[in-house]
């Protein structure tokens, strides 16, 4: 394994110990082929769509975190001049108990997420939407939604998760019984679901042990803090087919969704994605969507929605907060012996948080014999969490790597070279069971260990953390299409919108299997009725699963190519090659043609039988994780509690980096969430369950004055099951920051904090209980 | 025989039983194999679930093959951001 491993550091200087490759673009650092739109404001977002007459929709939100609604009348703001459409639950048909199916990543709740998108019975958050309406201007909508009548009979309501697990705790659902419990609990609770991981002897395992650390966590919510709030243009027409622009990361799954919650075909809904400026996971789901599709079908005009940064805090998908529990042991050589953790997470209004994940990943980077996993996912009244870079991961694994770092001092130990004795590596079994293939665990810790950043000196009062992360990756659903233009230009139409810089890694793959210059590929995301399904970009999957559908229409559209030129020479397509972009006679015709190029064949393509068009739609197996190492330097203010990051750097391993700009720039981008996540990020709530800084200034999201250069290093463990080795890169960057900043400040202070974030507050609290 | 483990809270419809030994050939048949033996297990659970096998991950995916020397993992589904 390690011949093939390669490292390129951000200054742009590749150090391959593999020896040479052929590839030609694959791996450069090429023109990104969005760039002049986003650097000129040409790029449409989702709320740069326009159409004539369309109307404005705004949605009225529940005040009250826990409330049932007992009626809701919207004939005075029907009669205001200029509203034209109002809707409420009773617009939404309900989906019946069990009306549950896979759709894009996830098994969805359609029962739920009708209740999610519009509330029914009962308005579970505060921002939960309750009615909205469609009018000729944003002003008239808003005094339209102050018309709207809503009787409301307040609940008490929970937030904390550990408040919501208590028994007498106010139920979110009162019907609620916990799945995987055994025996299964008589009476409900707001316990959705138990799950549990593992494998080997606990108590054994405990009993080998010469240290044991058990410590607890909790974390505050956050939310993904995209900057482009949601939005969409809905326009129904009257024989029942629609078209909707939106920002999302999956068209396919939102016209799905839409198409269900409103009970139409899904081939009558077209949709288109917009630029998207920043989704984390959190536009894998609807919310604007149906509305404003819903709106339009009783107004019968487009109808565009966005929502403020008010509504994007108040009422779309957060992450959970937490409570954990960790024990683990090791003996005195440093060997891990055993580890146990228990995670439980907030879901919001329904069942689904990532605690799942999380129990899987938590102990992932460790080689482990005895080790135990439970989650707990709990209802409370906050809006129904969405994906998160790495659903749940950071959290378990901030709890996990925290209690690593303490025991590896407690051993006396480099905190590397103890995660380096217990390593994950190929061919043992992780700690969620399967064993592991090829992967970049231990590379990226010798990387770290190896780097300057590690080994140069602190100055006085800082500290410094370091801290392992790991994520699955997946593949899944996915098409391409390329399309050979006359002049021998190829558009690439992929369906995954493009958030981390997708279309120039995928047209970089396309003309690497084609042999032809990349400016000659021009990348596209097409709409729903375009190509066939894809699933969303989530997941890290684009490029890993975007690459084998590319690469597959490139052999689809080679194999085309090669026919041409078999049937222009008169010779059997067995006796022709591809290469470097030229159909090349072989075998006992060697020599005697003159090779044809790629705009030979297509500038006579209409002679020779048609458009020729590359195709390839599958569903991409073969995903591999990423593990990563991050490196920080923290400096703590004793006078204010402020946590400064001096220095930081992330080492992980992308399998191979398709445009390393691109992996860095996801790198950075994870490391930086991350530094919003330990240091400031929090929802905070007040007595009533009301978000009280539901806005950038008061919920703090690190800007570039808070951060550092984030050094990187890519580290490159192939895939075997990718044609270029990709493995996926934007979710594991998320991971270890958590934890590695939390280390670094217990490295400068001698403070180890057991809940995040360590906002200046609660660090200078911190300091003055310590003196 | 390929050895299949059963992770998360698939216990629950096995009567506890976390291993096993079968040859299924494919994914589908295991999944078939398994509602065989273990009536409990909900019908639509294959679409809760994601199929390591070998170390390799699967998911929605009915024919890959599982050979019978394979080491099989069935997971909850992975569902990323």
């Amino acid at each position: 394994m390690a011949a093939a491993v390669e490292k390129i550091t951000n200054n742009g200087i590749a150090n391959p110990s593999s020896g040479e490759t052929n590839l030609r673009w694959v791996g450069t650092r090429a023109t990104r082929p969005d760039g002049v739109d986003k650097v000129t404001g040409r790029a449409k977002f989702g709320a740069d769509a326009y159409l004539p007459n369309m109307l404005y929709g705004k949605v009225l939100r529940s005040p009250h975190a826990h409330a049932r609604i007992k009626s809701i009348d919207v004939s005075k703001a029907l009669e205001f001049p200029g509203v034209k459409a109002a809707i409420t639950r009773d617009d939404f048909p309900d989906q019946p108990e069990g009306a549950v199916q896979p759709a894009g990543e996830m098994v969805i709740n359609y029962r739920d997420m009708t209740r999610n998108i519009m509330a029914r019975e009962k308005a579970l958050y505060e921002g939960h939407a309750v009615a909205a309406v469609a009018a000729v201007n944003e002003r008239v909508a808003r005094k339209a939604l102050s018309l709207i009548e809503v009787e409301y009979e307040t609940l008490p309501h929970v937030i904390d998760v550990d408040d919501a697990m208590k028994p007498g705790a106010p139920l979110v659902r009162e019907d609620l019984i916990s799945e995987g419990v055994e025996p299964t609990p008589k009476k409900p609770s707001n316990i959705a679901k138990r799950v549990e991981f593992g494998h080997g002897d606990l108590d054994k395992g405990f009993g080998q042990a010469d240290v044991i650390v058990e410590r607890s966590f909790k974390t505050m919510p956050v939310h993904q803090g995209y900057i482009e709030p949601h939005a969409c243009l809905a326009s129904f027409s009257e024989d029942g087919q629609a078209e909707l622009w939106c920002s999302t990361q999956g068209h396919y799954v939102a016209r799905g969704h839409c198409a269900r919650l409103l009970q139409m075909d899904v081939s009558k809904l077209r949709v288109t994605s917009s630029e998207i400026g920043g989704g984390f996971g959190g536009k894998t789901v609807v919310y604007l969507e149906p509305l404003a599709l819903a709106l339009s079908r009783k107004a019968c005009k487009p109808v565009k929605m966005v929502m403020t940064r008010e509504e994007v805090f108040r009422a779309s998908g957060p992450t959970s907060g937490s409570s954990m529990d960790v024990r683990i042991g090791a003996t005195n050589d440093g060997t891990i012996t055993a580890g146990e953790a228990i995670l439980r997470f907030q879901a919001g209004a329904f069942g689904g948080s990532p605690v799942p994940a999380a129990a899987q990943c938590a102990f992932a980077p460790y080689n482990l014999q005895n080790v135990r996993t439970i989650g707990f996912d709990v209802l409370c009244n906050r809006p129904k969490v969405a994906a998160y870079r790495a659903p749940g991961a950071p959290l378990g694994e901030y709890a996990v790597e925290s209690v690593i770092d303490e025991l590896a001092k407690k051993l006396n130990m480099d905190p590397i070279e103890f995660r380096l004795k217990n390593a994950a590596k190929e061919g043992v079994d992780s700690s969620y069971g399967p064993k592991f293939g090829p992967i970049g665990c231990i590379d990226t810790l010798e990387a770290a260990q190896t780097h300057d950043h590690y080994l140069s000196s602190l100055k006085p009062g800082q500290g410094r953390g370091v801290a392992s992360g790991y994520w699955f990756n997946i593949g899944g659903q996915t098409s391409a299409t390329l399309n050979l233009s006359e002049d021998g230009s190829v558009a690439l139409v992929v369906g995954t919108p493009d958030i981390g810089g997708t279309r120039a890694s995928l047209s970089m793959m396309a003309a690497e299997a084609l042999g032809i210059e990349l400016d000659k590929v021009r990348p596209l995301v097409g709409d729903t009725s375009a190509l066939g399904y894809n699933m969303l970009t989530g997941g890290s999957r684009v490029t890993f699963a975007g690459g084998i559908a590319v690469h597959g229409a490139a052999e689809d559209m080679i194999e085309q190519l090669r026919a041409r030129a078999a049937a222009t020479w008169d010779i059997p397509i067995e006796d022709v090659e591809w290469n470097q972009g030229h159909a090349v006679a072989a075998n006992g015709y060697a020599g005697q043609e003159e090779p044809l190029a790629l705009l030979d064949i297509a500038k006579d393509m209409a002679k020779s039988g048609g458009p020729i068009v590359g195709r390839c739609s599958t569903n991409a197996q073969g995903a591999v994780p990423s593990f990563g190492c991050h490196i920080v330097d923290v400096e703590v203010d004793k006078d204010t509690g402020r946590v400064s990051v001096v220095r930081y750097t992330v080492i992980q391993d992308a399998g191979k980096a398709v445009h390393p700009s691109y992996v860095e720039g996801q790198y950075q981008g994870g490391a930086v969430q991350g530094i919003g996540w330990a240091l400031n990020e929090e929802y905070i709530y007040d007595e009533n369950g009301k978000v009280e800084n539901p806005g950038f200034l008061d919920y703090r999201i690190p800007v570039c004055s808070d951060v550092p250069m984030i050094d990187t290093v890519i580290v490159e463990v192939p895939n075997p099951n990718h044609p270029y080795g990709v493995r996926g890169v934007g979710e594991t960057p998320l991971v270890p920051p958590l934890a590695a900043i939390s280390n670094a400040v217990e490295n400068a202070i001698g403070i180890r904090f057991s809940q995040l974030p360590m906002s200046p507050p609660r660090v200078l609290a911190a300091i003055e209980s310590a003196s | 025989m390929a050895r299949i483990v059963l992770t998360g809270n698939l216990r629950l419809y096995t009567k506890g039983v976390t291993e096993l030994e079968l040859e299924s050939g494919s994914v589908r048949s295991l999944l078939r194999d398994l509602r065989r033996r273990f009536p409990d297990i909900p019908e639509d659970i294959e679409d809760e679930l994601a199929v390591s096998i070998d170390g390799t991950l699967h998911q929605d995916d009915w024919f890959a093959k599982i050979e019978p020397d394979s080491e099989v993992h069935l997971l909850p589904r992975i569902a990323g951001g």
